[in-house]
Formats: C-alpha cells, sequence, structure tokens
C-alpha cells in the first residue's frame, strides 16, 4: 500500500497509490464438471464418446470437460434443427418467434452478472469489458432482432422473404456470448433452426446459454449447440445446413469458401482485419490516445476490427507517441476478474505463441519496440502492451494480423497518402479517422475500404448499425436490417419492376 | 528581415512561446473517459488512504453574505481538527474565506499550519473594472491572506478579448507578488470543454498556481470530464515546460465517492506527483463531514450517525 515519506512538516507525499485489490466473486457461476451437446433441447453425451479440458486462461486451471462433437454428433444436432424447422417454427406466428427472442434478451440481462464473470474466467478478458460491453450488447442483439421477426414484410418490401431452414453457425473466442447473439438473434428472428458450435476455447457461455434457452421455453431443436475443435466446424459446414456463418480467420474463411462451391449453400464471412487507425494533427489529441489504446488494447488486441495500424500524421508523430507511451503506464494488467484491469489474459497459449513469434519478428525486421513496466502474473498466459515504432509498411507486423495487443505506428503527410496507406492491406474491415474537420471525415469515409469507419472513436458496437468487411475481411452484413437478409430467402415475384 | 503580419483583433492571445499548442477536446470521448475512470473500484487501504489526501487537501469554504465571524470562527477550528474524536485524522489544507473575515480566519487557525484563502476580484462575477480588481487582491495579501482566489472575466473571455482576460490576470499577479494565485475559471459559464482547455492554457500562462474550475455560485461546477480537461491541459503544460501548475475543483463535490473518483482522475492522469496539496485541492463546504463518516467506517468497520460528526 501506499508508502509515504515525509516532506516539510505535515505534507506527506505518496511514492505509490496501489488499488488494493477488487475482483468480482465467482460464487455466482456454479460450472459442472462435464459437459453434454445441447441437442433437441437436451445434453446429450457425444457418440464419439471423447472430451477436453476447457480452461481459465488466467490461471491454465481446469474448468470443465467438454465434449469433442464427431460428424454423426453434428448430423444428429442437424437433423433435430431440420425436425424443429418443419414441426412448426418456420411456420410460426412471426410475433411469437419475436416472444421467445424477447424472452432470451430478458433473461441475459437478468442473469448479466452470473454471464459476465464466466466470460472473464472462461476467456481471460476483463470483468469491466464483459459487465459494460460484452452483456450489454448481446443482450440489445437479441432486443433489436426481436422487434424485425414481425417486420419482415417491411424491412424487404415486394420481396416475400421467408427462412432458408437450418443455419450452421461458427464463432469465435473472443467475443464467445456476443459473437453468438450476433448469430443467433437474427437467425431466429428471419425464421430458421440453428446449430452453433463455440470456439474449441471458450464454449462454458454458450453452453450456459443453452440454460437461457429452456427458461424462455424456446422450443426443442431451434438452437442446437455442438462444441469441439476445427474438426467440428468442419463437419457443421459438411452437414445438411442451408446456411453457413462463419467469424474467424481468413485462412479457415476460405477453406470453408472452397468447401461450399457449387454447393447452393448460403455463406457469409467475418474475417480479419488489419485497420488502420488514422490520426490527423487537428484532433483532440487526448481524447484520440484514449481511442488508439481502446482502439487496440480493448480485449487484450483480440478484436478482428482492431486499430492495429495507427497512422500518424508526422506533424504531430513525436508528442502523440509521447502521450500514448505515457497512457500504457497507466494500463493495469492482470486478473481479468478484478474490476480495475484495463488488459486481461491472453485467450491461450497458442494464440500467445502466435503474438510472440510476430513480436520477435518485428523486432527482427529493425521496429523500435516500447512495453510498459509490468508487473505479470506467474501463471497463466499474458502479453505487455507493445508498440512498434519506426515500422515500415513491409513489415510482417504491419501486413499480419497479429490479433494480440500489439500497435503498429506508421506515419504520413496528406490525406491523399493517408488513405493509399490505409487501403494497402489484403482486409478491409475496419478504419478510424480521428479529425475536428467534419469535411474530412467524410473525405475519407469515401475513400477506404473498410467495412466500418469510425470518426473520432473506436470500437463502438449498436445492434441497429451493420458490420462486415471489404476484400479479404469477408462478405455479408451482421447487424441491422442488413443482418437479416443473409438468413432470408427472397421471391422473384415482383422484383422485375424495380 | 520579412515582418510577421499583425494579426486581427480577437487573435492576439499572448502565451508564452513554449506552450504546447491549444488543440481542441471532444465532447462525447472525454466524457466517456471520465466514466470509465469513475468505475474505478477503491476499496480498503487504497480508500482510506484517498481519504485521508482528501482531508489534507481540503480548502474548507464558506462565501456567503451571511457569513459572521463567530461562524467563520467555528469553521476555522473544524479546518484544524476535523474529528475531535480522532487526532489521526489531519487539518485540512486551507480555510476560504471573503476578505472581511481574514482576520477572523487567521486568529483561529494560528500556527498550525492550515493556510488562510481569500476570494478577492469582484468574486464570483468578476464585472469590475481592472483597477478595482487588482486593488481588492492587493488588499486581501495586506490582510494576511496566504492564498488569492480570483476570478476570471468571463463575459470579456467569450466576447473573444482573451488578451484582457490574460491582462488582468497577469496584472493580478503582480499585485499579489509571492502569494499563491488560484485562478478561477467558472466553467459552467464557459459553455464548451474547447473553453475549458483554453481558458486553463490562458490561466497558466498569465501566471496562475492554481487553476480552479468555479466559484460554487453556480449549479454546474466541477463536474469530472471538466476536471479531466483542466488536468491534461495542465499535464501538456509540464510535458512542454516542466513547470507544474495546481489543480482545485470547487463546487459540486459533496461526498467521499466524488472526492475519490476524482483523485483517481487526477492519479491516472498526472501520475502520483499532483497527489499532495501543494498541487491539488478541494474547495468544498460539507464534503468534510462525509469523508470523516467514511473514514471512521474504515477504521471501525460500521458507519456512526451523523451526530457524531460536528455541525460548522
Amino acid at each position: 500500500m501506499a508508502e509515504l515519506e515525509q516532506r516539510g512538516d505535515r505534507t506527506p507525499t505518496p511514492s505509490l497509490w496501489e488499488y488494493a485489490s477488487a475482483p468480482e466473486s465467482r460464487d455466482i457461476v456454479k460450472l459442472e464438471e462435464r459437459y453434454g451437446l445441447f441437442v433437441r433441447g437436451e445434453f446429450v453425451q457425444p457418440a464419439s464418446g471423447e472430451y477436453y479440458e476447457t480452461i481459465d486462461p488466467a490461471s491454465e486451471e481446469p474448468l470443465a470437460e467438454i465434449p469433442q462433437a464427431g460428424p454423426e454428433d453434428v448430423a444428429l444436432a442437424v437433423q433435430a434443427a431440420r425436425d424443429a424447422f418443419a414441426d412448426g417454427w418456420s411456420a410460426a406466428a412471426p410475433a411469437e418467434r419475436a416472444k421467445y427472442l424477447y424472452r432470451i434478451a430478458r433473461i441475459l440481462q437478468e442473469r448479466s452478472r452470473e454471464f459476465a464473470v464466466l466470460e472473464s474466467l472462461n476467456g481471460g478478458k476483463p470483468i469491466r469489458e464483459s459487465r459494460d460491453v460484452d452483456l450489454p450488447l448481446a443482450a440489445a442483439h437479441f432486443f433489436y432482432y426481436a422487434g424485425w421477426a414481425d417486420k419482415l414484410e417491411y424491412a424487404f418490401p415486394h420481396r416475400r422473404p421467408k427462412p432458408l431452414g437450418v443455419a450452421g453457425q461458427i464463432i469465435p473466442w473472443n467475443f464467445p456470448l456476443l459473437m453468438l447473439a450476433w448469430k443467433i438473434a437474427p437467425a431466429l428472428a428471419a425464421g430458421n433452426t440453428v446449430v452453433l458450435k463455440p470456439a474449441e476455447t471458450t464454449p462454458l457461455s454458450a453452453l450456459l446459454f443453452c440454460d437461457v434457452l429452456r427458461q424462455a421455453e424456446l422450443p426443442p431443436g431451434v438452437v442446437n449447440i455442438v462444441t469441439g475443435d476445427g474438426r467440428t466446424g468442419a463437419a457443421l459446414v459438411k452437414a445438411e445446413v442451408d446456411k453457413v456463418a462463419f467469424t474467424g480467420s481468413t485462412e479457415v474463411g476460405k477453406a470453408i469458401q472452397r468447401e461450399l462451391a457449387g454447393t447452393g449453400k448460403k455463406l457469409t464471412l467475418e474475417l480479419g482485419g488489419k485497420a488502420a487507425n488514422i490520426i490527423f494533427d487537428d484532433c483532440a489529441l487526448d481524447q484520440a490516445v484514449e481511442g488508439i489504446v481502446n482502439g487496440i488494447y480493448f480485449n487484450q488486441g483480440h478484436v478482428c476490427c482492431a486499430g492495429s495500424r495507427l497512422l500518424v500524421q508526422e506533424s504531430i508523430y513525436e508528442p502523440l507517441i509521447e502521450k500514448l507511451k505515457r497512457r500504457l503506464t497507466t494500463l493495469r494488467v492482470g486478473d481479468p476478474l478484478d474490476k480495475n484491469t484495463d488488459v486481461g489474459a491472453i485467450n491461450s497459449r497458442q494464440q500467445l505463441e502466435k503474438i510472440e513469434e510476430l513480436v520477435a519478428a518485428g523486432k527482427e525486421e529493425g521496429a523500435e519496440i516500447y512495453q510498459p513496466p509490468c508487473r505479470l502474473p506467474e501463471k497463466g498466459y499474458w502479453f505487455v502492451p507493445t508498440v512498434f515504432t519506426n515500422v515500415a509498411q513491409s513489415y510482417r507486423i504491419a501486413q499480419e494480423e497479429i490479433f494480440g495487443p500489439v500497435l503498429s505506428v506508421l506515419t504520413f503527410r496528406t490525406p491523399d497518402e493517408a488513405v493509399e496507406k490505409a487501403n494497402n492491406t489484403p482486409y478491409g474491415l475496419s478504419a478510424g479517422v480521428w479529425t475536428e474537420k467534419g469535411s474530412r471525415i467524410l473525405w475519407m469515409a469515401e475513400r477506404l475500404e473498410a467495412g466500418v469507419i469510425w470518426a473520432n472513436t473506436y470500437n463502438r458496437f449498436d445492434p441497429a448499425s451493420p458490420f462486415g468487411g471489404y476484400k479479404e475481411s469477408g462478405f455479408g452484413r451482421e447487424g441491422g436490417r442488413h443482418g437479416l437478409e443473409p438468413y432470408l430467402a427472397f421471391d422473384r415475384v415482383g422484383a422485375s419492376g424495380g | 528581415m520579412a515582418q510577421a503580419p499583425a494579426l486581427p483583433t480577437g487573435f492576439e492571445l499572448p502565451l508564452e512561446p513554449r506552450l504546447p499548442r491549444i488543440g481542441s477536446v471532444d465532447q462525447v470521448a472525454v466524457e466517456a473517459r471520465a466514466t470509465d475512470l469513475s468505475r474505478r473500484s477503491i476499496k480498503r487501504e487504497a480508500k482510506l488512504f484517498a481519504l485521508d489526501l482528501a482531508v489534507r487537501m481540503m480548502d474548507l469554504t464558506t462565501l456567503e453574505g451571511a457569513d459572521t465571524p463567530g461562524k467563520v470562527a467555528a469553521l476555522a477550528s473544524k479546518a484544524v481538527r476535523p474529528d475531535p474524536a480522532d487526532a489521526s485524522v489531519p487539518s485540512v489544507a486551507a480555510v476560504c474565506v471573503y476578505p472581511n473575515l481574514v482576520q477572523t480566519a487567521l486568529e483561529r487557525v494560528g500556527d498550525s499550519g492550515v493556510k488562510v484563502a481569500s476570494v478577492a476580484t469582484a468574486f464570483p462575477s468578476g464585472q469590475s473594472p481592472t483597477d478595482l480588481k487588482v486593488a481588492e487582491a492587493r488588499r486581501v495579501v495586506e490582510l494576511g491572506a496566504d492564498e488569492v482566489d480570483m476570478v476570471i472575466d468571463r463575459g470579456s473571455f467569450l466576447a473573444g478579448r482573451y488578451a484582457k482576460v490574460y491582462d488582468e490576470i497577469v496584472q493580478v499577479k503582480e499585485a499579489v507578488g509571492e502569494t499563491h494565485l488560484k485562478v478561477i475559471l467558472e466553467t459552467g459559464e464557459l459553455g464548451t470543454y474547447d473553453n475549458v482547455r483554453r481558458a486553463s492554457l490562458l490561466a497558466i500562462a498569465a501566471g496562475a498556481d492554481f487553476i480552479k474550475t468555479s466559484t460554487g455560485k453556480l449549479s454546474s461546477s466541477a463536474t469530472l470530464p471538466v476536471t479531466l480537461v483542466m488536468l491534461e491541459a495542465i499535464r501538456d503544460v509540464f510535458e512542454e515546460t516542466g513547470r507544474r501548475v495546481g489543480m482545485k475543483p470547487a463546487g459540486g463535490i459533496r461526498n467521499a465517492k466524488q472526492a475519490v473518483q476524482t483523485l483517481v482522475v487526477v492519479h491516472e492522469t498526472l501520475g502520483v506527483d499532483w497527489l499532495t496539496p501543494d498541487l491539488f485541492r478541494f474547495g468544498a463546504s460539507s464534503l468534510l463531514n462525509d469523508v470523516l463518516m467514511q473514514i471512521r467506517k474504515e477504521k471501525t468497520g460500521r458507519y456512526q450517525s451523523p451526530d457524531y460528526f460536528t455541525l460548522d
């Protein structure tokens, strides 16, 4: 605690003000020793008989045993979804579907603390973020799409929207529950049934969500959850589904697209990114620094739209970098369940190794590294927030997605050069623009090849706002009215006129 | 050598050459940052440390037309020994009163180390001729005040006559000499965070030892984002010039929780160096008793009736 040193007669100056630990209690979460697959509203053991351990990445302690679903299990889940689709879900009154979505949203709000703790426990993200971002947004997604369920005719006038059937959905480990909400809410609102595979390392919130579905009395089979590693995902892609929605790496996304070519299954992909966060010299400097920090250190940088390439106008390069380095020293890295933690644990050993490899490459290529002094816990997977300066466009750390708390800083001289550098990447998911000039924001937004462009903010999400990529960041949109479209088929009738 | 063109009227802001560029503030982002910081969870020893510090940083204030020697004497006694039941609770930093009551306050604080601050320069409006304001400030120092809290001329500032505001602060600074000068911006009348930042840098350039948010006479005063904007201006000056300017939020901080939140903002914006009464003060009248109550609670584990804390 505060060590006081006496200065003068009565003015002790603290040399340190350490915040006492403020952990959120994990008692609220009750874990099973072993989970099953959620099929037809019941937990069932996998035919494969295989299980694996899921852990807490902050301590490497095992949390529970998770089934590794094989092709047979996946087929059963898809059949369950097919039956539920035929048995009434697709024909149910749209307002009836809305009712269930509203129920799910409300239950998520009621149980938000439980879910937030579990999300931090299994994923490593700070409780501050799971509590203030993941959970409110997940509930908001269900509320939002509940509103669309009985208004599809108005969303797509004269196009006679109809559900597709069974959607196979594969989600990543960075926002486990939120990505589940992004996938399930529009699919159900449009009248489809679902088989969803959570990420290998973060299955627990999806399995707890099954409990919410039961509480909401959602008809059995409308949502089925199968767990496992990439093999389970591959089996789901190959199974008899009508649509595949995938969020994850570009590499896997390309493999899925190859697999589905010629099958007639609909596909949406939300893949990687290497977003440019562009700082002009007339911006509000201190707030831009906050935006940079939020852009790349939010969720340990495990964000597909992370602002991982900082493009700074040369005229403010030095003061900005000084401010940024100073700000990094106040970031609190550590126990994800501590309410004061800003940066939590890296999600898995595999991801940590990938970050370490790319950071080593950055050093070797000649970039200058800055890491604030930082005490990391002994156990678990951790990486100090890192800034690379002196980065050239050709370095791997400027080209490849690191998916960790690592920022690469480049400079530009003119708006044209900023656009050129920002677009010079195979990706195109997101971008940030920081300037006081409104006209410049619009000018930049017209030219940046990115699905989401934030102005004077970063990493802000809303269910009403569509999200998705250009180029190798994928196709299809999630969120907003646009997010319904990939889950609907349209009659050609009446379309000829317009 | 070519001569620089004269600046048009309104652009004559005379800043010290090495002061940082004025820059701007983004309202949405600065409010979001302040909200984030206010969510820090400060517990146990860390909280007790902050509460003790808040007492030592307090300018215990009464600025009413109805102030009497009796009222001020009671306040000054409280300033010296805030909690008669607990000798480990330190004295506050200063008492802040109107000029007519400086003498009373001085007599009561004696050699306790508690300073006496007085407002001056046509407080709270600042709407008087410059020579009167300068004379008032000089007189307040003659009366024995250790610290002078002046107000800026918001009317001139909002009319774009920055040079007049600046010159006035310079003249007051000359008039008070070595006496500690706090410059009140009255941020509730400035309208935008951009203006708060401009006024902060202007006051600092003109020689303020401290910049202070408010007179306490408006309902909108020392909000967390306003405090953050002013601390960022102080930080920019420090980083460019090495000069350390103090900060005093005043008005609106009524309970211990707000005080702790404010100290978190100071800590994470300027670091531990500013966690001292030499560079940070709270201007408050009702805050002290809530802080004392919280200190007693942290030490004993239970809350006590407000009847155990003196009303002064």
